[in-house]
């Protein structure tokens, strides 16, 4: 069970990320609780693994374009697929790391997973109901799924 | 293991060698592009830290940053093994574990400050002077 307060945390550290990493604040819609499946994702994936207190997953989903730009935004030149996941990764761990504020030293974060290009790979437990917070930036969207047991 | 080369820069004050170790390529690229201390001089980066313990036995640097979250060795026990090579090195955590408890850890095992990420090149900017000022 997650609670608003916990789902708050992941708000401040996504708007947080893009307004510093970026230069360029986010839009993040009203998260809603995902009823029935698992929610969507884009082209590239980066999966936090949650152990200690919590246990479950916590992912960032966006597509290239969007990966891309923010890129760009960092002063990156090289734009290869390889940086590209290595971004979506360093996403998610930064924001579940963030996380780590309100939740504790026990919410244990482990090492981004990346899936690019084969969304069958992303498997959120099936018996915990996701969150998901719902990024806008620029012309672009992307998710943030907190899935915690 | 040797000390540095005790080279000077403009201002008079020695060169100092860094070596940036974090899982993130974007991340050692940015954190070197981004750095603009007169004083440093980049020597290598390394992606964990059973490669930063490597780096450093070749290259002996003065100042590191360096990740926690992190296959292989993770920061936290790298800092230990560093501080136990070098005593006198000088290492900028730079993590997204914002806890006050991790932050404390990594002093207490020897680091000598800590910078959350996400960071602006001013944090960085800002941190690495504030750790260069004993030196």
């Amino acid at each position: 069970m997650t609670t608003a307060a916990e789902i708050r945390t992941f708000v401040e550290g996504t708007t947080n990320y893009f307004e510093v990493s970026a230069r360029q604040p986010a839009s993040v819609g009203s998260p809603y609780l995902v009823t029935e499946g698992a929610p969507g994702v884009h082209e590239y994936t980066g999966i936090i693994g949650i152990s200690g207190a919590r246990k479950g997953m916590v992912y960032f989903t966006a597509p290239r374009a969007m990966l891309t730009v923010l890129l760009m935004r960092m002063n990156e030149t090289d734009t290869s697929d390889e940086n590209i996941k290595d971004l979506v990764g360093e996403v998610a761990n930064t924001i579940s790391g963030n996380a780590r504020k309100d939740f504790g030293k026990d919410f244990v974060i482990s090492t981004p997973t990346v899936v690019a290009h084969d969304p069958k790979l992303v498997n959120p437990p099936t018996h915990v109901r996701p969150f998901v917070i719902p990024i806008n930036w620029r012309t672009h969207s992307a998710k943030l799924v907190v899935c915690l047991e | 293991m040797s000390k540095s080369n005790g080279a000077n820069g403009a201002s008079g004050e020695r060169m100092l060698r860094m070596m940036i170790v974090d899982d993130s390529n974007i991340i050692r690229r940015r954190i070197e592009r981004s750095q603009q201390n007169a004083r440093l001089q980049v020597v290598g980066s390394a992606s964990n830290g059973r490669e930063a313990v490597e780096l450093f036995q070749k290259t002996n640097p003065d100042v590191v940053t360096m990740d926690l979250t992190m296959p292989e060795m993770d920061g936290i026990q790298c800092v230990e093994r560093l501080v136990s090579l070098k005593p006198e090195i000088m290492i900028l955590v730079v993590s997204a574990l914002a806890d006050k408890a991790t932050a404390v850890e990594a002093i207490e095992k020897g680091a000598n400050g800590f910078l959350c990420k996400p960071f602006s090149d001013r944090q960085l900017n800002d941190a690495l002077a504030e750790l260069l000022k004993e030196a």
